[in-house]
């Protein structure tokens, strides 16, 4: 099926696309953007969150047929980058994998609450896992972005 | 991995979805936000031919009230059961249960149809559709049928629903007047409960009047804890006769033993749980 979705706030369109397959893999193997990553494919891990109309959703467990004619944003097309940048100074990147999917949470995060708690920081990334930092580095670069 | 291949469908009304069902048989799953379905043919536990994707059907979306119920469409997904002032007001305890469902990724796209129909005893929200009374209205071939929580479960993975039929609404008889509390144990925010206790209790004067609990993940299928109910029936709203009540809570439980815990440690869970369950819907410290 032919797939029309805007992405990044460009109408973009896939051809032979099989509607089962996923949003994560049309994304990346077919529309050319590879921040949001592949891991788990179970919806555990978070790596590939992205905006799905607005939310954070993840990528890997939408349906390509799922999201005809919707609005999707990856983390290449987020404007701000303060969020980005409070990772790269707090330490918060080791691998990087989890990156563009924690990014997109706090992104969301910090859109809805500005200075959130730490309480709140951590419910709104339970969904995104990280086997590096142990997180403490994360947070610090939530608590660092809020401040700017 | 990827899923076998299969078809797919996006009807934009329940009569269709019911007809392509129908002429399906079998072979065909129904496709609702596809939190819990996606990763199962992912992993290639399932391999249906056709996947019907009610996502098109927006009948199948928002919360209502009709009478002394509010009628929830199945379509309508977590994040919305959240922020609906109908379900605040009339059925917290959803929403607390709700909130406690995997992260907010799966929240946003996840429904109370997909998971009710999925039918996971661990999931959480079968359990408050128990301890709440639902109703589910279920549309299928034959026009609709209404199936309570009590029958709607039948076993592991599996509800009363046929091939061809589709689950519509869930039909919540408003608690006025009751207290409600969902006590979950899991080991990370995201996790599945270990066990979890759905309660509502009403309270007459210093006594307990009448009490639904329900637990999750004590056997293959959502359980009442019958015993329990019996027990607070008429009792003394105090902390003393809620841990007495409570002690039965595994009652007629058959709990799994897996990797996250034993069968004699979800036992041990169930009675805890349902003391603080029961306790905090009376609004009774429990110390």
């Amino acid at each position: 099926m032919r797939i029309t979705v805007t992405v990044n706030g460009q109408q973009r369109q896939a051809d032979h696309v099989w509607a089962g397959e996923s949003l994560l893999y049309l994304l990346r193997e077919r529309l050319g953007l590879p921040g949001a990553k592949n891991a788990c494919e179970q919806g555990e891990c978070g790596s590939c969150t992205v905006y799905l109309d607005g939310e954070p959703v993840c990528a890997c467990l939408v349906a390509a047929g799922q999201v005809q004619g919707r609005s999707v944003t990856t983390v290449e097309g987020l404007a701000a980058q303060r969020v980005q940048q409070a990772f790269l100074e707090a330490g918060a990147v080791q691998c990087g994998f989890c990156t563009p999917g924690l990014i997109i949470a706090v992104h969301d995060l910090l859109a809805r609450t500005p200075r959130p708690g730490d309480a709140e920081v951590r419910e709104a990334l339970a969904g995104n896992l990280c086997r590096c930092t142990g997180y403490e580095k994360i947070l610090d670069a939530v608590r660092l972005a809020a401040s700017r | 991995m990827i899923p076998s291949a299969f078809d797919y469908a996006r009807p934009s009304t329940v009569q269709e979805a019911v007809r392509i069902l129908s002429e399906a048989g079998e072979d065909a799953k129904v496709l609702a936000g596809g939190q819990s379905l996606i990763p199962v043919l992912r992993l290639r536990l399932a391999a249906p031919s056709l996947l019907v994707d009610l996502g098109g059907i927006a009948e199948l979306r928002g919360v209502s009230e009709s009478g002394d119920e509010l009628v929830i469409g199945a379509m309508t997904r977590h994040a919305d059961i959240l922020r609906d002032p109908l379900v605040a007001r009339y059925a917290p305890l959803l929403a607390q249960a709700t909130a406690t469902v995997a992260d907010r990724q799966v929240r946003h796209l996840g429904t109370i149809g997909g998971s009710l129909s999925h039918a996971d005893p661990a999931g959480d929200l079968p359990s408050v559709s128990l301890a709440l009374d639902a109703v589910m209205t279920i549309a299928g071939p034959a026009g609709e049928r209404s199936v309570p929580a009590s029958e709607f479960f039948v076993d592991y993975l599996t509800t009363a629903m046929q091939p061809g039929e589709v689950l519509v609404a869930v039909r919540v008889p408003k608690r006025e007047g009751w207290g409600t509390h969902y006590e979950k144990f899991n080991r990370v925010a995201q996790a599945w409960a270990l066990v979890g206790v759905a309660a509502a209790v009403r309270r007459e004067n210093g006594s307990i009047a009448e009490a639904r609990v329900a637990l999750t993940n004590m056997g293959t299928t959502p359980l009442r804890a019958t015993a329990v109910e019996q027990a607070l029936a008429g009792a003394l709203a105090s902390a003393d006769a809620i841990a007495s009540a409570a002690a039965s809570a595994a009652e007629g439980t058959s709990p799994s033993s897996d990797v996250s815990a034993s069968a004699e440690y979800r036992t041990h869970l169930a009675k805890v749980l349902t003391r603080r369950a029961v306790a905090a819907a009376g609004g009774i410290d429990a110390a």
